[in-house]
Order: C-alpha cells, then sequence, then structure tokens
C-alpha cells in the first residue's frame, strides 16, 4: 500500500509517496538521496541511522516514514551551517574520531542529541546524582551515552576526547 | 631549487574527513543511478543437500516483482576459481545460508517481502559441521594462507621436551569469529551495451574486477569497480562474495541497474569470517630460561565447498629461537560457510596462543615475562636463517615496561584487591609479516605547468588513511606542499594496483609513486631543463620486485601490556589500560596511524572478551547473526589506551621504509589481556572469549 506524505528533512518539505513498510532511514536514503544517515544493521542496534526528530536522537531504522510527517527531521546533512561544520563535525575531524566513516553520521547526531539530554538534565545509568540539573559529562558518562553507537574501527578512543572538548566548550564539564 | 617539503611525518587531518562527517562521502550503495531495482536474497534454510523445487507463484503476482532468479533460470557463469561463487549454478547446497534464491523488485519492501513468499522445498542431507581435535578425517592443506608451508621441523622436539627441566603442554582454543564492518556488503551493478559498472564495498576494485571478469567472461576493460570509500572491511571485503555475482546477474536479467546489500544477518554466512582455532602448544626451557623446544600444532576448519586454511602457527617460526621447532596445520573439511581473511588472519588467533603459552613459560621458569621473553629473542630468523631487515620486540618491550611501570609490578598472582575488584596486569608481543605483494601496481602522475601534481591509483581507502598517506607520499616525492598533491583513487579506470589487505597498500602504493616521481624528476631534468611546459607532464611509475625480500626476514613487532580489573563476585573483566609500542617502520602519518593502532587493539579487546559466533550443531548455522547477540566492543568498554612507536628506519622493505600497521594492533592484545586476567585472578583462561563463567566457580 502507497500513501502520499510530507517530510520536512533539515528545513526542506519534501512530498513523497511511499510504501507504508518503508522506514524513516529508507526513505531518506532511497527516496530522497539524503545518504548521510547510514544503515550498518537495520535492527536499531548499531546506531549509524541516528539522526534528529524534533531535536531528540532515534534509530531511524526504526521508525516508519508513514509516521513522522509534520517532524523536524534532522540529519548530519543539516548540521553545518552556512558552510560552517558543527563544532562536533570539526572536533571529530581534529581528533580523527573516524575511520571509515561509515559510522560518523550517527555518532555525530547522536552526540548532538546527548549533549542536549544532558543539558536537559536526563541521568544516564552511571549518574551518581539523579536529580542533578545539569550532570557533568565526564567521560563515563559520555562513554555510557554514547553507547548505542557502534564503531568497528575501534574510534572510541578519539571519539570520547572529541565530545569532552566540545561539551567543555559549552560548559557541560 | 625547490624547498624539500616534509608531509611524512607531519600529523594531517585525514582528507576526506570533511565528506565523512558531513555525509556527503558516497559508499557502495548510495551512489543515485535512475530507474534502480532492488535485489533480495534468499537463503537455504539446511546445512547439506538439495533444492528440490522452488514455488514462486505467490511471489510472481506480487505486484512490482521483477524477476526470481534461481539455479532454474540463472545466467551460466564461466570457471569461477572459488566454488562459493559459482552463484545458482547448481540446486546443491554446501552450508546453511547459501544463496538459493533471489528476488528482484521495483523496491526494496517487495523485493524482501516477495522473497519470503517463496516456498522452496529441499532434500535435506546429513550435514557434519562439529570441529573436534580427534577427528579421522584432519588432513594436511597443501599451502596455508599467506602462500606459506603447511608443516615446518627441525632439531629433535620430542627428546628436547622429554629433557627439558621446564616444560609447558597447553592447549588454546579460539573462537569464530565474524569481520562485521559497520557497512554491510553491498553492490550497485548497471550494464550499459556488453559492459558492466559496479559500485561495490570492496577492499580491492581490482580484485573484484577480476573475479567478474572471469565470471561473466568479459574483456578487463568491459568491467568498471568503483569504490571511492568503504565503510570498513577488516578482511571480509577483500575479494568478492556471492552477492557480487549475484548483483551482477539481477541485473543482467532485468536490464535494470540494481542495489543489493547485505542485511547484517546475511554476513554471519556468506561473507566470510576467522576460523575456529584448536592450538596445541609445548615448550621446553633450559635452566636457564631458554627454550629448548617449541612446538604449534594448529587445528581450524575449513568449508566443504571451498579451502581456507588459516596459518595461525606460521608467526611461531619466526617470533622466538630455540633449536627443536616444529609448526604443523590441520583441517577439518566440515558443511560450514567459507571461512576467509580477518584482520590478521593467523597472527591475530596464532599469537594469542603462542603469547599465552609464552606467559606460562615464564611462569614456569620463575621469569619475568618480558625477561623472558629478551632472553630467547632470536639473531637471525630461526627458521629461514635469514637476517632481520629490522627486529626492534626488544625495543618494544623495554619501552613499553617503561611507559607502563612494569617495575612496579608485584609478580604474584591474585595479590592485589581493590575493593570486590581484582587488579592484574599482562604483556604479549606482537607481530606481523612484510608483505611484497604480487599484483602489479603502477601509479599515473600528471602535473600541470602550475605544479598541481594529480596521482591516479587504484588504491583503497577502508579507513585506513590511506588516501592521505599517499597524498604525503607524494608530496615529498615530488617535493611539494600537500596543496599541489590530488590522489585519485579506489577506480578501475585508474592504473591497476593491489588491494588493500595483508597491511602492504601503503607500501606498496607508495612505492610506486615514489617511481613515478623518480622518473618524473629525470624527464624534466633529461628533456624540459627542469621546467614543466605548458601541456605538463605525465609519467607512470611502477613497483617493481623487491631483491631484499630473499635476502632478509621482514616483520613488524610490537609489545602490548594490559591493565585489568576483575569483579571477584561477578567475574566481569574491564580494561582501564592498554598500552601498545610498534616498530613497524617509518610512520607516515602519526594522527592516522595512532588510530590504526588504536583501532586494531579495540579489536583485540573485543576479540579477547566479546566476539563468538555460536556454531548451532543441530542446523550448521551460526546463531547468533546480529549485534544483539555477536557482541563487539563499545563505547564504555574501552578505556584509556596509549600507543607509542619506536622510530625505525628500515632500508630493506622498500624505498620508504613503511612496514604496514593495519594488522599489528590486533595481534597480541587478546593475550596480554589474558595474562593480565591471570595475573589478577590466578585463574588462567585458555578459550576466548574470556567471559565471566570461566572466572566463577
Amino acid at each position: 500500500m502507497e500513501i502520499a506524505i510530507t517530510l520536512q528533512v533539515n528545513g526542506v518539505d519534501h512530498e513523497l509517496t511511499l510504501d507504508t513498510r518503508t522506514t524513516l532511514l529508507d526513505a531518506l536514503r532511497e527516496h530522497l538521496g539524503i545518504t548521510g544517515p547510514k544503515k550498518g544493521c537495520d535492527h536499531g542496534q548499531c546506531g549509524a541511522c541516528t539522526i534528529l526528530l524534533d531535536g531528540r536522537r532515534v534509530y531511524s531504522c526504526l521508525a516508519l516514514a508513514v509516521a513522522h510527517q509534520g517532524s523536524r527531521i534532522t540529519t548530519i546533512e543539516g548540521l553545518a551551517r552556512d558552510g560552517h561544520l558543527h563544532p562536533l563535525q570539526q572536533a571529530f575531524i581534529e581528533h580523527d574520531a573516524l575511520q571509515c566513516g561509515y559510522c560518523t553520521p550517527g555518532q555525530i547526531c547522536s552526540a548532538v542529541g546527548m549533549l542536549r539530554e544532558a543539558e536537559d538534565g536526563w541521568p544516564s545509568v552511571v549518574s551518581i546524582d539523579l536529580n542533578e540539573t545539569h550532570p557533568a559529562l565526564s567521560d563515563d558518562e559520555i562513554r555510557e551515552r554514547m553507547n548505542g553507537n557502534l564503531c568497528r574501527c575501534g574510534a572510541y578512543a578519539n571519539i570520547v576526547p572529541a565530545i569532552a572538548e566540545v561539551a567543555q566548550k559549552e560548559g557541560q564539564r | 631549487m625547490k624547498p624539500l617539503t616534509h608531509a611524512i611525518g607531519a600529523p594531517l587531518d585525514r582528507i576526506e574527513g570533511r565528506e565523512k562527517v558531513t555525509g556527503s562521502a558516497l559508499y557502495a550503495y548510495e551512489h543515485q543511478l535512475k530507474n534502480v531495482a532492488y535485489a533480495f536474497p534468499v537463503q537455504s534454510t539446511i546445512a547439506r543437500g538439495r533444492v528440490i523445487s522452488i514455488d514462486t507463484s505467490r511471489a510472481q503476482t506480487i505486484p512490482g516483482v521483477l524477476a526470481v532468479l534461481s539455479a532454474a533460470n540463472a545466467p551460466r557463469l564461466g570457471p569461477v576459481d572459488d566454488a562459493d561463487l559459482a552463484v545458482l549454478q547448481s540446486t546443491e547446497i554446501a552450508y546453511y545460508g547459501q544463496f538459493v534464491a533471489a528476488v528482484i523488485a521495483e523496491s526494496l519492501e517487495i523485493a524482501r517481502y516477495a522473497a519470503e513468499c517463496l516456498v522452496i522445498s529441499y532434500e535435506e542431507w546429513p550435514h557434519d559441521v562439529d570441529l573436534q581435535t580427534d577427528r579421522k578425517d584432519l588432513y594436511k592443506p597443501a599451502r596455508v594462507n599467506g602462500d606459506y608451508e603447511t608443516d615446518t621441523e627441525s632439531g629433535d622436539v620430542e627428546a628436547a621436551l622429554a629433557s627439558a627441566p621446564f616444560s609447558i603442554d597447553c592447549v588454546y582454543t579460539t573462537p569464530a569469529e565474524h569481520n562485521n564492518p559497520l557497512e554491510t556488503h553491498a553492490t550497485i551493478a548497471a550494464w550499459h551495451d556488453n559492459e558492466v559498472t559496479m559500485y561495490d564495498a570492496t577492499q580491492g576494485a581490482g580484485w573484484t574486477q577480476d573475479i567478474i571478469v572471469k565470471a561473466f567472461k568479459l574483456p578487463h576493460e568491459h568491467v568498471h569497480i568503483i569504490a571511492p570509500h568503504v565503510g570498513g572491511a577488516f578482511g571480509c571485503k577483500a575479494f568478492a562474495h556471492p552477492h557480487t555475482i549475484l548483483a551482477v546477474m539481477a541485473a543482467q536479467v532485468t536490464r535494470r541497474p540494481v542495489k543489493l546489500a547485505l542485511t547484517r544477518q546475511m554476513m554471519f554466512a556468506v561473507a566470510g569470517y576467522r576460523t575456529p582455532t584448536i592450538q596445541h602448544i609445548r615448550m621446553g626451557a633450559a635452566k636457564d630460561g631458554r627454550l629448548t623446544a617449541i612446538a604449534h600444532d594448529v587445528i581450524t576448519q575449513t568449508a566443504r565447498i571451498q579451502e581456507f586454511a588459516e596459518q595461525a602457527a606460521v608467526q611461531t617460526r619466526t617470533m622466538y629461537a630455540a633449536p627443536n621447532r616444529r609448526t604443523t596445520h590441520r583441517l577439518a573439511r566440515l558443511d560450514v560457510p567459507v571461512p576467509a581473511w580477518m584482520r590478521a588472519p593467523g597472527e591475530a588467533p596464532g599469537m594469542f596462543a603462542l603469547e599465552s603459552a609464552m606467559d606460562e613459560m615464564a611462569l614456569a621458569c620463575g621469569l619475568d615475562p618480558i625477561e623472558f621473553r629478551i632472553r630467547n629473542e632470536p639473531e637471525i630468523d630461526p627458521e629461514t636463517g635469514l637476517p632481520y631487515s629490522s627486529r626492534n620486540l626488544v625495543a618494544c618491550l623495554r619501552e613499553g615496561a617503561r611507559r607502563f611501570g612494569w617495575d612496579r609490578r608485584n609478580p604474584r598472582p591474585r595479590a592485589h584487591l581493590e575493593g570486590r575488584w581484582l587488579v592484574g596486569s599482562g604483556v604479549a608481543a606482537s607481530t606481523y609479516p612484510v608483505f611484497q605483494t604480487p599484483d602489479p601496481t603502477h601509479a599515473r602522475v600528471h602535473v600541470d605547468h602550475e605544479g598541481n601534481y594529480t596521482v591516479r591509483i587504484d588504491a583503497a581507502d577502508i579507513g585506513t588513511g590511506a588516501r592521505t598517506a599517499l597524498t604525503q607520499i607524494a608530496a615529498d616525492a615530488f617535493e611539494v606542499p600537500v596543496e599541489c598533491v590530488c590522489v585519485e583513487i579506489g577506480n578501475t579506470n585508474l592504473p591497476p594496483a593491489t588491494g588493500a589487505g595483508g597491511s602492504r597498500g601503503t607500501a606498496s602504493w607508495g612505492t610506486a609513486i615514489v617511481d613515478a616521481a623518480n622518473k618524473l624528476h629525470a624527464c624534466l631534468a633529461d628533456e624540459h631543463n627542469g621546467l614543466i611546459p605548458p601541456a605538463g607532464i605525465e609519467v607512470t611509475g611502477e613497483l617493481g620486485e623487491n631483491p631484499e625480500a630473499q635476502r632478509f626476514s621482514m616483520h613488524s613487532f610490537g609489545a602490548q601490556f594490559a591493565e585489568v580489573r576483575v569483579n571477584a563476585d561477578t567475574g566481569e573483566v574491564r580494561v582501564p589500560y592498554l598500552l601498545g609500542v610498534f616498530a613497524a617502520g617509518r610512520i607516515i602519518n602519526p594522527k592516522t596511524a595512532r588510530s590504526q593502532f588504536l583501532g586494531g587493539m579495540t579489536m583485540g579487546l573485543s576479540m579477547a572478551l566479546d566476539e563468538e559466533s555460536y556454531m548451532d550443531q543441530r542446523f550448521g548455522d551460526y546463531v547468533n547473526h546480529d549485534f544483539a547477540s555477536y557482541h563487539i566492543a563499545s563505547d564504555p568498554d574501552i578505556g584509556t589506551i596509549d600507543i607509542a612507536w619506536i622510530d625505525e628506519h628500515d632500508p630493506h622493505v622498500n624505498p620508504l621504509g613503511v612496514k604496514g600497521i593495519g594488522e599489528i594492533g590486533i595481534v597480541g592484545t587478546a593475550a596480554a589481556i589474558a595474562n593480565a586476567v591471570y595475573h589478577a585472578t590466578g585463574i588462567r583462561v585458555r578459550d576466548l572469549p574470556i567471559t565471566l563463567d570461566k572466572l566463577l566457580g
């Protein structure tokens, strides 16, 4: 069954006719040519497809496209502004927090969402004080909160310092 | 005279970093073609037997289905060297998960649904997937992977062991492990007239081209493979797998460009993996702690359909001195998926066993494990008798000990408890050979009158940083800043070159670039008075034979140190600190090189603690086929990892002095961790991965 919907991606409205079974990930990649979000498992286990949905990080492989009309969808392509990289994108380059680069868009979108969650006072499983309104992002907090994004090249030891640097600049450490 | 530049040794940011962090780097499946169709493979649900029939009637009625391929109607292929690539050429089934059909449809959703609608009936034959040491049918392969001799023997091992004052006799086992790059295998195939163009996730576009040329009986110039970015590989994208053939077939039959990506689950059957290993090590030593005998006997599995012989004992031929020595490899031919390359095939499992055994032997001799290794350092390669082109294992051990603070270590096991955590430390050596590629490797260089250099070579960057390293090599070779150099790779329309594998890419491609530079300088001086003519100049360099490879034994070495904490109540193992010190020739880019070592050691930690593919004997299937059940290291598993290297100048390996660093990082990590776990707990785990159950009770 097909259905006509409108998806708002990186501030642009796209009108689409989609099979109702189409995931948000496949809608972006196969129908809109927005291939920043990656397919690594299609099962919500690797995090390569992470995007921001109304500002919150989600696995787009576990979301059906037809369920997200009217949502603000931000992909890795929507993070740079006027040719200026997002601070996390810049930090990933400088810390060499990537190798093959396939998990990278998901890592960065996830980190954007993660920093906002911490700013909003969300605790993690390693948080000592669950009532802390602005949890400080120690290395262990970053590791735990980024746990949903796998990197097979093994860049974790560079990803954590890259995110920590941005968190530091934004007063979250 | 131009100023001499020094790009080599500079910590340049990855050239394609901006593309990768903005999402604009295109991987295989992401190239935009018009009018594409989607293929979805169907896998066998038995391990051995044959397909009797495939009822496609329901699938064929689904709107949008373009074709159903099976052995009944698949195009006939030319002869292929790898029997696993004879896709849909027979109804016979050689392993669980082998492709028996495929649906091609207008969309991925339709193809996948229709694939589930096929009704397949099988004639099932008994299967055998049981890797055991007491099998009567273990056999000796003609050669082992890497084109090494299967067995070696010198002296009298048995007599030396019988008379040795100190000896050990231990069996170490490692499980099947799957490469699992984050990008699943993917291909887009498009025919135009008699030519085929493929966007493929491959470590070597030329290697894929060779296979497609043979299978589809096409001239080389009619097969174009394009692979600018590859989302990780670790060996499993070195050679084409069945899906590559299937995509080309599907495009041929439907006369449409066809996209085919394996699911993560499929990759556990049809994309290669590291064989499980059973390794028997015996060592004898004299009273002074010098080894008198080493025997390393390896049993691994191979597939009924295609042989692969993991060379897990080969490094034991070169690591330590001993007058009496033996290595053997035996295979069990089973009804299993085809094992293949996974990061450091041979060395990764082999050094887990050897370096665990060295730790046990040091204890047996009452020696510190570093001192024990130093005492058994060979002056020349013990089996070939050749001198080493460079060998700095001892320097790595000493530098590592200094950085790690090894002298503060209490050698007594299970002596350090912090709260409920047992703390321990361990060391292991790393090694990897310097391979000389047999593949023709050419680099074509064009310089325009403004001094812009374009280097064209069908090299591959699978996340290694090759594109960046080659740019640095070229900049120095041409004596210009890196901004004046553009390196084009990952396309068979470029001059042919070896692929990325065996840690030999940078050395091979870089040597061809240096040769091109030498020719260019000569051409400029001889024919153009040192001035670039208005039309520019183009020359081609090549990787020649290295006669030094016959005169020297060439290897990289390293030393890895691990600090572990083992929970006394739960058996949970944490690794707060890893240190790797390497002697791997000249380092082109310290930033990307560090990442290579880090990545290897991270995968080594994952091998030590997490990774294991479970074979279900009843079905002949690797059952834990996704990231929820096949665990790889994730962010919280990794603590601090320090990387260092010895400044090593080796003029023999190649003009650049490059040895290769893609694999050595994973070699030895698991042993260092296992040795540290022993030190922490007094429990010796000889069976990877080191899971909680092995430390409790």
